[in-house]
């Protein structure tokens, strides 16, 4: 049990070090311009692998397309024009948050609509089925019941 | 109110309906916002002479196809007797975007597998490519007279999709183009 325990622990430390890994920021180079490239390429899809954002992949297509976006943030451009830049190339699906367009209305707004739909049902079945539950009020014979055994109750009680 | 009890299941068929379109899409072809622009103009060095240049504005007034390849795409490999084959046809010029390659690597390979392209160009540091929103070789452009994409096919250029998709567009390109 004890060797079971330790190959496993083994297995998994193996594991953290081969995912540790992280953007070379390119030695000598400008740490706001790092920093800034680091930012937008977190909002960015690396077409490739595509569930990775720009600034996680190792593709060599993310790489290029880091360095373009360097040299573009070195050139003066604003972060809107570089992001424009690569829409126009690679269409909205390099956004890793997909732009509120009327294409993406049923993406953004579709869970919330289910949300307020559901409801719908739901408040609309419970008054429907209000209705369909009969109040029965007590008839004085029940009500005759009721009080013989409460009295027969108490009197155990007190016996 | 009386069918009501079946909407939970409808709502899952619709669902369902969805995620099985979604099953037989292929995520990868990402469609390009490219198509009906017009094609980036590039100037670059010829892959076998590299004192020569070629730039897609000399193509003005024709139909051609740039493919997108690179010795190291397996892909490519696959794709490659096939446009040998379409070449042969002589339908529309085939040009080549070294893409990302080492010239002797491309030179070679085009030696061992035959070269279907009129010529190719190098794009070394794949900047054309970024331009032409490559994102994986081989990609293939079709561009009409006047500059502009007409159609990209991502992945191989399939007999299916030569005979169905390009070679009735280029035709149709070419009638509109004589008129």
């Amino acid at each position: 049990m004890k060797t079971l325990l330790f190959v496993c622990v083994v297995i998994l430390s193996l594991g953290a070090t081969v995912v540790a890994w992280d953007v070379r920021p390119a030695s000598g180079d400008d740490p706001v311009v790092e920093k800034r490239l680091m930012n937008l390429s977190k909002e960015l899809r690396c077409l490739v692998c595509q569930n990775e954002t720009l600034a996680d992949s190792q593709a060599g297509l993310a790489e290029d397309l880091r360095r373009e976006i360097r040299e573009q943030i070195k050139a003066g451009k604003s972060d809107k024009e570089i992001i424009s830049f690569l829409t126009q190339r690679y269409g909205q699906f390099i956004l890793y948050r997909p732009q509120v367009t009327p294409t993406t209305y049923l993406l953004w707004f579709g869970p919330f609509a289910g949300l307020i739909g559901g409801l719908l049902v739901l408040f609309l079945f419970i008054r429907y089925h209000r209705d369909s539950v009969k109040e029965q009020p007590l008839s004085s014979e029940d009500r005759r019941r009721a009080a013989e055994l409460l009295a027969s109750d108490s009197r155990r009680e007190k016996a | 109110m009386r069918y009501l009890y079946v909407l939970p299941l409808v709502c899952f068929m619709v669902l369902a309906g969805f995620l099985l379109v979604g099953l037989n899409r292929d995520p990868h072809e990402v469609p390009s916002p490219l198509i009906n622009k017009a094609a980036p103009a590039f100037t670059l060095p010829q892959l076998k002479d590299p004192a020569k240049t070629f730039s897609a504005q000399e193509m003005r007034g024709k139909v051609w196809i740039l493919n997108v390849w690179a010795s190291w795409c397996v892909t490519c490999r696959d794709e490659h007797p096939l446009l040998i084959e379409y070449a042969k046809t002589g339908a529309v010029p085939i040009y080549g975007l070294n893409y990302k390659d080492v010239r002797d690597d491309a030179l070679a390979w085009l030696g061992e597998l035959g070269d279907p392209y009129v010529l190719s160009v190098a794009d070394l540091d794949g900047r054309v490519a970024i331009d032409y929103g490559v994102y994986g070789a081989p990609e293939t452009y079709l561009i009409d007279q006047s500059g502009t994409i007409r159609f990209k096919q991502i992945g191989p250029v399939t007999p299916d999709v030569w005979s169905k998709q390009v070679l009735p567009l280029v035709q149709d390109l070419n009638r509109q183009g004589s008129k």
